[in-house]
């Protein structure tokens, strides 16, 4: 059995070799969206720009228009009259409108205070609501200023301080890197072999396979073998990047980070094994692979968004979605250390779904003998 | 030489829709996707589970912890009794945020003291960890706001937020029209990458060569139908958009279709670009995916390009998705008039000529 399992996958390897096409698969890829991802998507918000509108300037309005200023998160834009300002938020230039009507300073005398308008732009509405919390922040700020300035009763009884764990300063590459090397490694586990079954039924070849004594076992293996050296390949390009060119701390020991991996390969690999053993056809299994592995590793892993907040039917959806897991446990293993209470059970359900997949191709595979 | 390109056209129609999971690859994904995704993609945080680690017993923290239980973004699912319970919680993933009210908490404030309430955050997704905080402090300050009112604080300013387009801050009004972008770019990319490769492939490619067709026939044969089935599958999700997920579609439809029309112009370009360098259909495909990934993520779908470093954000300038989901959410959400969006139309119509220019030049020299 052995050799002639030596066989097969001499003969996968000279594929790849012969089609350069899956080594960029395992190598190329990696480095590609590593290097978009990390540098060019960030959810920091940065900049965001913010029109203050100040319609009869006055000492009052000119005190409080200066609890806005320029800092790291806003650029603030001023204009002198609220049509402007509109205008420009409708064009895209400016994402919210901060509004000091004409009769602010009158009113700010009164016993029930003057009304600042907040006008946000709510297509965005990630970034509307940084705006809201931002602006009421600067409001609270400047009314205990306002308030100690005058001896006057507290307004703000409640202060909230609050400490993030894992990663002080919020910094979003941290969870992105690690979420990313999931995706990555479901895209090399599914694309490398959701076609590769395929091609030997689109060619005929598989039928010649099965003349031979060579067992469906043999074939299976034939096929993971080689696509599981060149995914590990990927993945270590893909740690070495996250560690040393994006700086993000390994928390967690290595060993670990490699044996979750190989568990995840293997299901990826699984799955896209299942898919082109079904399929038949090269250009079926390229679209179920990507549609049915890329995009559910990127929306439904909890890789950005939150699991917890999706509609139940939505969550049971993703208890079948190999990267949910092995999200989990690589964000803990690079930012929090070597927490078994997430690792195992996570582990678990990796070691499951692999074996759930591979059996599936494996009845297929041997449904069709027959 | 219409005649030769509509008999092309049918021929590749009938190559695509032959057999049943070929049909159903084009329909039920995309519909499933925006289903599932339409659902999925959203940063409102519901049920965040946290547990409170009160050392106070006054009625104050009562009152806040009733304004913590009354928001149905927070779900209090433990409350240690020990200092040391907190970090496993947290640790183990169980809760999100745990919050810590000192002994002091309810003399301080009945004495005219301000109190601090401590909130430990799982910083693991940072972006969750954010909006955990902000919605925190929104309960918050919510809660110093009606304190002050009821101990005749005057306040002499006070905040009026109204949100344009989107009155909610709804994600999914945000998420749905990129969606009908994206799922519009995969289906049409992925019809022409793929449609010379597999004719290369199977050798069938050598024959429409000794065909009496011209390069530019087959290209019009092979560009045609991937056209059409993207003006198809924009629809199909833009009715499922409104009738299913009742985001309004403010706009005039004549602008969405202008849009749409331009915005595939590039995709079929740059799709047959791929095809005609492919040689095998997994070149095609890998192909398909070096453009599109880079295509979506640079585009402002999930995240703004105003975040990336400025040398990417000038590369974004040559995305056509980055256009397409400006006019998609304008015309979606803000009803935006068509003058106001020539700015993103001509870039659009400049990318797509010159894709399909540099696809039709591609496909003459790699023809033979």
């Amino acid at each position: 059995m052995s050799m002639r399992l030596n066989g097969l996958i001499r003969k996968e390897f000279l594929q790849i070799m012969r089609d350069p096409s899956s080594i960029a698969i395992a190598f190329l890829m990696p480095l590609v969206l590593l290097l978009l991802f990390g540098y060019g998507v960030s959810l920091d918000s940065e900049h965001i720009p913010l029109g203050v509108v100040v319609e009869a300037p006055s000492a009052d309005s000119s005190n409080f228009a200066a609890a806005f200023p320029e800092s790291r998160y806003f650029h603030i834009v001023h204009f002198q009259d609220t049509h402007q300002a509109v205008e420009s938020m409708m064009a895209g230039r400016v994402n919210a409108i901060v509004v000091l009507k004409q009769d602010f300073p009158k009113r700010s005398r009164q016993p029930d205070g003057a009304p600042v308008q907040l006008i946000l732009n709510g297509v965005d509405e990630n970034t509307a609501r940084i705006i809201s919390g931002y602006v009421d922040g600067a409001l609270q700020k400047w009314l205990e200023h306002d308030a100690a300035m005058r001896g006057d009763q507290l307004h703000s009884p409640i202060r909230m301080a609050q400490r993030v764990w894992f990663n002080g300063e919020l910094r979003s590459r941290n969870f992105l890197v690690p979420g990313l090397i999931a995706v990555i490694m479901t895209l090399i586990g599914a694309l490398l072999t959701a076609l590769v079954m395929a091609r030997e039924w689109e060619r005929g070849t598989m039928e010649a396979l099965l003349v031979t004594p060579i067992s469906m076992n043999e074939v299976i293996l034939g096929k993971l073998i080689p696509y599981f050296i060149l995914g590990m390949g990927g993945l270590a390009l893909s740690v070495a990047m996250a560690l040393w060119l994006f700086e993000v701390p390994l928390r967690g020991s290595l060993w670990v980070l490699f044996a979750a991996s190989a568990l995840f390969l293997i299901a990826a690999l699984g799955m896209g094994l299942l898919i082109s053993s079904v399929a038949k056809s090269q250009f079926v299994a390229g679209q179920v692979a990507i549609i049915g592995t890329f995009l559910p590793a990127f929306i439904l892993s909890g890789f950005i968004f939150d699991i917890n907040s999706m509609p139940g039917f939505v969550q049971a959806i993703t208890h079948v979605i190999a990267a949910r897991y092995y999200v989990a446990i690589l964000q803990t293993l690079f930012l929090v250390g070597d927490e078994w209470s997430v690792i195992l059970p996570n582990a678990a359900a990796l070691v499951l779904l692999a074996a759930i997949f591979l059996g599936i191709t494996w009845k297929k595979t041997r449904k069709r003998l027959g | 030489m219409w005649n030769r390109i509509f008999a092309l056209m049918v021929k590749e129609f009938l190559a695509l829709l032959k057999d049943r999971k070929g049909r159903l690859v084009l329909v039920v994904p995309p519909l499933v996707q925006l289903m599932v995704f339409g659902y999925a993609a959203t940063f409102d945080l519901k049920n965040v589970p946290y547990a409170v680690y009160s050392e106070d017993r006054g009625y104050v923290s009562r009152d806040l912890l009733a304004a913590f239980n009354g928001s149905s973004n927070f779900t209090l699912i433990a409350h240690p009794g020990d200092e040391r319970e907190i970090a496993p919680l947290v640790d183990s993933r169980k809760v999100l945020m745990v919050m810590r009210i000192g002994p002091n908490f309810s003399s301080d404030l009945s004495s005219g003291r301000a109190s601090t309430i401590q909130i430990i955050v799982d910083g693991r997704n940072s972006n969750t960890a954010m909006l955990v905080v902000n919605y925190a402090a929104t309960i918050v300050q919510k809660f110093n706001r009606e304190w002050a009112a009821r101990h005749d604080a005057a306040i002499p300013v006070h905040i009026e937020t109204r949100s344009w387009f989107n009155p909610n801050l709804e994600s999914r009004w945000f998420f749905i029209p990129g969606i009908v972008g994206l799922l519009t770019l995969l289906v049409t990319i992925l019809v022409t990458a793929l449609s010379v490769a597999r004719e290369r492939e199977q050798g069938t490619f050598d024959q429409l060569l000794v065909t009496p067709m011209s390069p530019l026939e087959i290209l019009m044969g092979k560009a045609l139908p991937g056209f059409l089935i993207g003006i198809l599958e924009a629809t199909l999700i833009t009715l499922a958009a409104v009738f299913w997920f009742e985001v309004p579609l403010l706009g005039s439809i004549l602008t969405l279709y202008t849009g749409v029309f331009l915005f595939l112009l590039s995709a079929v370009g740059v799709g047959l670009m791929i095809s005609s360098i492919a040689v095998t259909q997994q070149q095609g495909l890998l192909g398909a995916f070096f453009f599109m990934v880079p295509a979506i993520i640079l585009s402002g779908f999930a995240t703004p390009i105003r975040n990336m470093p400025t040398i990417v954000q000038d590369l974004t300038l040559l995305n056509p998705m980055r256009y397409f989901l400006v006019v998609l959410r304008g015309v979606f959400l803000q009803g935006t008039p068509f003058h106001l969006l020539i700015p993103q139309l001509w870039p659009l119509a400049a990318i797509g000529i010159a894709s399909l220019a540099i696809a039709g030049w591609l496909f003459r020299n790699r023809m033979y």
